[in-house]
């Protein structure tokens, strides 16, 4: 299991690209046939319900989705569900990312307390948090605090886990060149430490970006919290399907961008590291 | 040797028992409603989960489970190859696979259900739904990273058709396969207990939120401790196969390190 850290992370494009980048028509064409495979998919949700394949009350044709999501877009409401939606997820996210990366460092930088927690890491981790919903509902209701319980709990061990990795991944002559050279724990942290537990740092950052969406609009869905998740559940039950639709293509955009974002933030951070250089100079 | 091993034994389990302990003595005397003591939750675990319960919830809810990722993981890898082996393919599919995978996957619960109503294939579908993506896309990086000299070496001993797809693709692309099928089980569980939150008459899900409504403190958290256990369980179980099956894998990376 600890040898393949970054496999999950290996689909997410790092790593130079065999044929996609040798050169520049190739590329070209990858973006139409991509653009091509997005349109093909618009038109097949238009012409499914329109020739009766599908029954239009299951699935809507694209133009009434679309229809739906541009009137819902004139509604504040609709702008207020996805800041809602964004507040949880950013604030569970810090909340996450802080507390993964302090404990991980300071878990990974003291041998012993690594032995002494490693079992009970084991234990926590696979716990699904969807197994707190429950709890969430009854200490905090519908309010905010049950999206950050679940988003917190659910995104932090993605961090954790790297943060660990990346410390155990230190090279063994630089931490004992900064030895000999008489360097002082915290210096060792911030200059040994750190920066070879930074490409891991990021991985985990940009795994729990992922899953902190999933948590966040989970909660909102299944609790009723504000939000995008609740604007759904709404929507479900109120049997309007092609607003139904929209919505989840608004939560499919949002992971996107948060994927999107999440990469161009690790590849500025990272620029002067091996495995981005290497693809940014082929 | 006596000495080391019992140091390991107090390292295992040395934190999980201090925290079981905390946990029992500082709830001990709780008069919270929400936070009954350990030792109430205990007692009430066994009359809660064994017999009847064990046969009519956790039995069904493990089911659906195990149906929804085999079917997921064949799915996945069935279309990961082939989508891995033509570029052309790999091209125009890509950005709707990224969509796909970007959307959370309990909103999908909604739409299954239209579609497949509340019943046993509902809860499969939504789980097939949401774990044959990280499973398909890691697939078609495997596929899609295999060594040239291996191919060129496949082919050029006439290895095709099925020889080829047993030794050569999955083969090279299983470290990656594993790797989605790690994060697909995480997805699978989560994906079951919405599943039957939303709508179902049995199931770990349906009953811990029935003990929750009906405000069952104590048994309420003897469902999520059970559900904290499956977790654990599955995930035991799924490093274990890991092992036996990337063992050439992981003897290779170590090889290749100490070089």
């Amino acid at each position: 299991m600890t040898a393949v850290p970054d496999a999950g992370a290996a689909t997410a494009g790092r790593g130079p690209r065999r044929g996609e980048r040798r050169s520049g028509p190739v590329r070209g064409e990858t973006l139409l046939l991509g653009l091509a495979g997005l349109a093909a998919l618009l038109i097949l949700i238009e012409v499914l319900p329109r020739t009766g394949l599908v029954s239009a009350r299951f699935l809507p044709p694209t133009s009434r989705i679309a229809a739906a999501l541009a009137d819902q877009a004139r509604t504040a409401e609709f702008w207020r569900a996805i800041g809602d939606t964004l507040v949880g997820w950013g604030i569970g996210l810090a909340i996450a990312v802080v507390a993964g990366v302090v404990l991980g460092v300071l878990i990974g930088a003291v041998p012993l307390l690594r032995a002494a927690t490693a079992s009970t890491i084991e234990f926590l981790r696979p716990i699904p948090s969807v197994a707190l919903i429950p709890l969430a509902v009854l200490l905090y209701a519908n309010g905010l605090g049950s999206v950050l319980l679940l988003v917190v709990y659910a995104s932090f061990w993605q961090v954790l886990i790297q943060v660990l990795y990346g410390v155990q991944d230190v090279d063994p002559v630089a931490e004992e060149t900064a030895r000999s050279y008489g360097l002082g724990a915290w210096a060792r942290i911030r200059y040994v430490l750190w920066p070879a537990a930074m490409p891991y740092v990021f991985t985990g950052i940009r795994l729990a970006a992922a899953v902190a969406l999933v948590l966040a609009v989970t909660a909102q869905l299944v609790i009723g919290a504000p939000g995008l998740g609740a604007k759904i559940a709404v929507a479900q039950t109120s049997n309007a399907v092609p607003l139904m639709y929209a919505l989840i293509v608004v939560t499919g955009v949002l992971g996107v961008l948060i994927n999107l974002a999440a990469r161009v933030v690790e590849r500025r951070f990272l620029a002067w590291h091996q495995s981005v250089r290497g693809e940014v100079a082929a | 040797m006596a000495a080391t091993a019992l140091k390991r034994i107090g390292l295992v389990l040395g934190l999980p028992v201090i925290l079981f302990a905390v946990w029992y003595v500082a709830t001990d005397n709780s008069q919270s409603f929400y936070v009954p003591p350990l030792r109430t939750i205990l007692s009430v675990f066994d009359d809660t989960w064994t017999g009847q319960r064990l046969r009519a919830d956790v039995l069904p809810s493990a089911l659906r489970l195990l149906a929804g990722y085999a079917l997921a993981t064949v799915l996945g890898v069935g279309l990961g190859v082939v989508i891995g082996s033509y570029r052309r393919v790999r091209a125009v599919a890509e950005p709707v696979l990224e969509f796909f995978r970007a959307i959370p996957p309990p909103v999908l619960v909604p739409v299954i259900m239209l579609f497949a109503g509340i019943g046993d294939g509902m809860k499969v579908i939504v789980i097939v739904s949401g774990c044959v993506w990280p499973i398909l896309l890691n697939t078609v990086e495997g596929v899609r990273a295999v060594d040239g000299v291996l191919a060129d070496t496949a082919r050029s001993y006439r290895i095709t058709g099925p020889a080829r797809l047993r030794h050569l693709l999955l083969r090279s692309a299983s470290p990656q396969i594993m790797a989605g099928m790690r994060q697909a089980l995480s997805i699978a569980i989560i994906l079951m207990v919405i599943s039957e939150m939303f709508a179902a008459s049995n199931g770990l899900g349906f009953t811990i939120v029935q003990f929750q409504r009906s405000f069952a403190i104590p048994e309420m958290w003897t469902g999520i401790i059970l559900l904290g256990l499956l977790g654990f369980v599955l995930s035991a179980l799924f490093r274990f196969a890991e092992n036996r099956v990337l063992a050439w894998y992981h003897g290779l990376r170590s090889a290749q390190r100490k070089s």
